[in-house]
């Protein structure tokens, strides 16, 4: 167990895989409520398309075992935009090449700060990819929520475990503020006025990846 | 949910099954899901590719062959396909003269061509040009959407482009003209029920006795406004008074598509199609060429939509040209 104070705890490929793993069990898990919500503004079919990425996510890190923290992101990245399909799997795909490409090359294992750095290149990849701004009720008002509250509580001393509890309450307020929002991207935005009043389904599938991670960080 | 399926998640793999089954002259590449023509790539000729989510046939698959595409790539039911389909589409399609994206304007569509023709700069010599249809007038194009919808303009694109294509026109000039062509057309659809997803097994959206859905898209999604059904010629009005107030559709030649979006009979379609033209007629706007029928679709959804396409005698020649695929045939 790691103190509440004091980063040192570290990030290994065992973490990462198990972000991944849960991460997976959480979007199956919640494949029917990510649908629902899709149903009411877009298209629905963010649950069964993040439920197949994902699958097929954790049977490739399964088979080909990488080697580093670098690799395992590149994996997951090229595997959700070749299996998701729609806006999610260039999104979340996007997101875990560029955490990949921060990654330096062959490390094992990441400190808190330098994990946080990849982390935030990941949602600039998003945001290069989807061109979204705060509050235009997307993944992006869970996922930059997220990464401030995990920045500014490694950024107090405090261990990676709590940095993670902090990613995944902060990205859980950033899911629900969706809510009131009018969409401005997405198919959702083509409702104008009638998206109010409904959760965005990517603030809430970024929400599972946050609350993931901060299962997987509390092992470290 | 009642359907003609195996089971929801093989839903597009045993259609591309039948597909091949059905039409031996094209190649289908079950495991990228993507349909060619049996002999692309032709050398000279410009590749022309298009894809999109399933649920829509004829499009894209149905529009594979002789004068118009070279391959389509089927996503998911109502989901855009990945940009390892379209890369692999676009080394197989270029003869040598480069290759067109056809893309319909939804984020995933974008997106996923968008990392596609990233890809083919990155991995190959193909020369690849995009055009994205967003033809849609009842969604605002503004900063604050993701912008018009791509719809029934991309099934004339596709053939107009297709018979360009034919004949020898360049990349350059080709991505020009259906750039030219998206910017002429406009359309505006309607909904008087929901549809299923095979995924989801339930209706996208509740639409009761009584009511239909306005300006809706081809994914079952909700359109821009909920009001009560009328009579066919007051629907007629609600589609085409947008469209006409979009764009001065009068001294040129138009092409009309009414369309089914799957579930209406053709008695109905045709039945709308006189309303349309009466009151293009009266508004002064001459009807060149008109398709009635299901050809970009939203599952079972019951309703239509209404595509008109300002045009120039060059553009007639192309449409009148021969044309041999599953969905559309004719003159060859």
């Amino acid at each position: 167990m790691t103190a509440d104070t004091g980063s040192t705890g570290a990030v290994s490929t065992a973490t990462i895989i198990a972000w991944l793993t849960v991460f997976r069990d959480l979007v199956t898990a919640n494949n029917a409520y990510l649908t629902e919500l899709d149903s009411a503004i877009g298209d629905a079919d963010h649950g069964s398309n993040m439920t197949r990425g994902m699958d097929a996510v954790v049977a490739q890190v399964g088979s080909v075992a990488p080697e580093s923290i670098a690799e395992l992101f590149t994996s997951a990245g090229m595997t959700l935009v070749k299996t998701v399909g729609g806006a999610s799997g260039p999104l979340y795909g996007t997101f875990f090449l560029r955490c990949g490409s921060a990654t330096p090359a062959g490390a094992t294992q990441l400190d808190s700060t330098a994990f946080g750095t990849c982390l935030r290149a990941g949602l600039e990849g998003v945001v290069a990819r989807g061109k979204a701004q705060a509050g235009d009720k997307t993944m992006f008002d869970a996922m930059a929520p997220a990464l401030a509250a995990y920045d500014q509580t490694v950024g107090r001393g405090a261990s990676l475990s709590a940095a993670g509890v902090a990613a995944a309450v902060a990205a859980a307020t950033g899911r629900d503020n969706t809510e009131p929002l009018v969409a401005k991207k997405g198919r959702a935005s083509y409702l104008g006025d009638r998206s109010v009043g409904h959760i965005d389904p990517g603030s809430a599938s970024t929400t599972l990846l946050f609350e993931a991670l901060a299962r997987a960080l509390s092992d470290t | 949910m009642k359907k003609l399926i195996n089971d929801p998640s093989s839903v597009v793999r045993d259609a591309l099954i039948g597909i091949a089954a059905a039409h031996p002259e094209l190649r289908i590449d079950h495991e990228n899901r993507i349909i060619y023509r049996g002999d692309t790539p032709k050398k000279g000729k410009v590749g022309l590719i298009s894809g999109g989510g399933s649920g829509h046939e004829p499009l894209h698959g149905g529009f594979v062959g002789y004068g118009m595409l070279d391959a389509a790539c089927a996503g998911e039911v109502f989901t855009s396909p990945t940009p390892d389909q379209m890369l692999e589409a676009t080394k197989q399609v270029d003869g040598g003269a480069g290759v067109l994206h056809i893309v319909k304007n939804y984020t995933g569509d974008v997106l996923n061509f968008e990392m596609a023709a990233e890809l083919a700069a990155s991995e190959t010599g193909v020369a690849v040009e995009s055009v994205v249809t967003n033809d849609d007038v009842a969604v605002q194009d503004s900063l604050w959407t993701a912008g018009r919808r791509g719809v029934g303009v991309t099934v004339l694109l596709e053939k107009i482009v297709g018979a360009a294509a034919e004949a020898g026109q360049d990349l350059a000039q080709i991505a020009a003209l259906a750039r030219r062509i998206n910017e002429s057309g406009r359309s505006m659809g309607m909904a008087l029920t929901s549809c299923t997803v095979p995924a989801a097994g339930k209706p996208t959206f509740d639409l009761p006795e009584g009511e239909m859905e306005l300006g809706v898209g081809i994914h079952g999604e909700p359109g821009r406004t909920r009001v009560p059904t009328g009579t066919a010629r007051d629907i007629a009005a609600q589609l085409v008074d947008p469209i006409l107030r979009d764009l001065d559709f009068v001294g040129s030649p138009v092409i009309v598509m009414l369309n089914g979006m799957g579930g209406t009979p053709l008695l109905e379609l045709y039945l709308m199609f006189g309303e349309v033209a009466a009151i293009l007629n009266r508004s002064g706007v001459t009807v060149a060429r008109n398709l009635v029928g299901n050809y970009i679709t939203s599952l079972e959804m019951t309703g239509c939509s209404v595509t008109v396409l300002k045009t120039d005698n060059d553009m007639l020649k192309l449409w009148d040209a021969p044309v041999n695929t599953a969905g559309l045939r004719w003159g060859a």
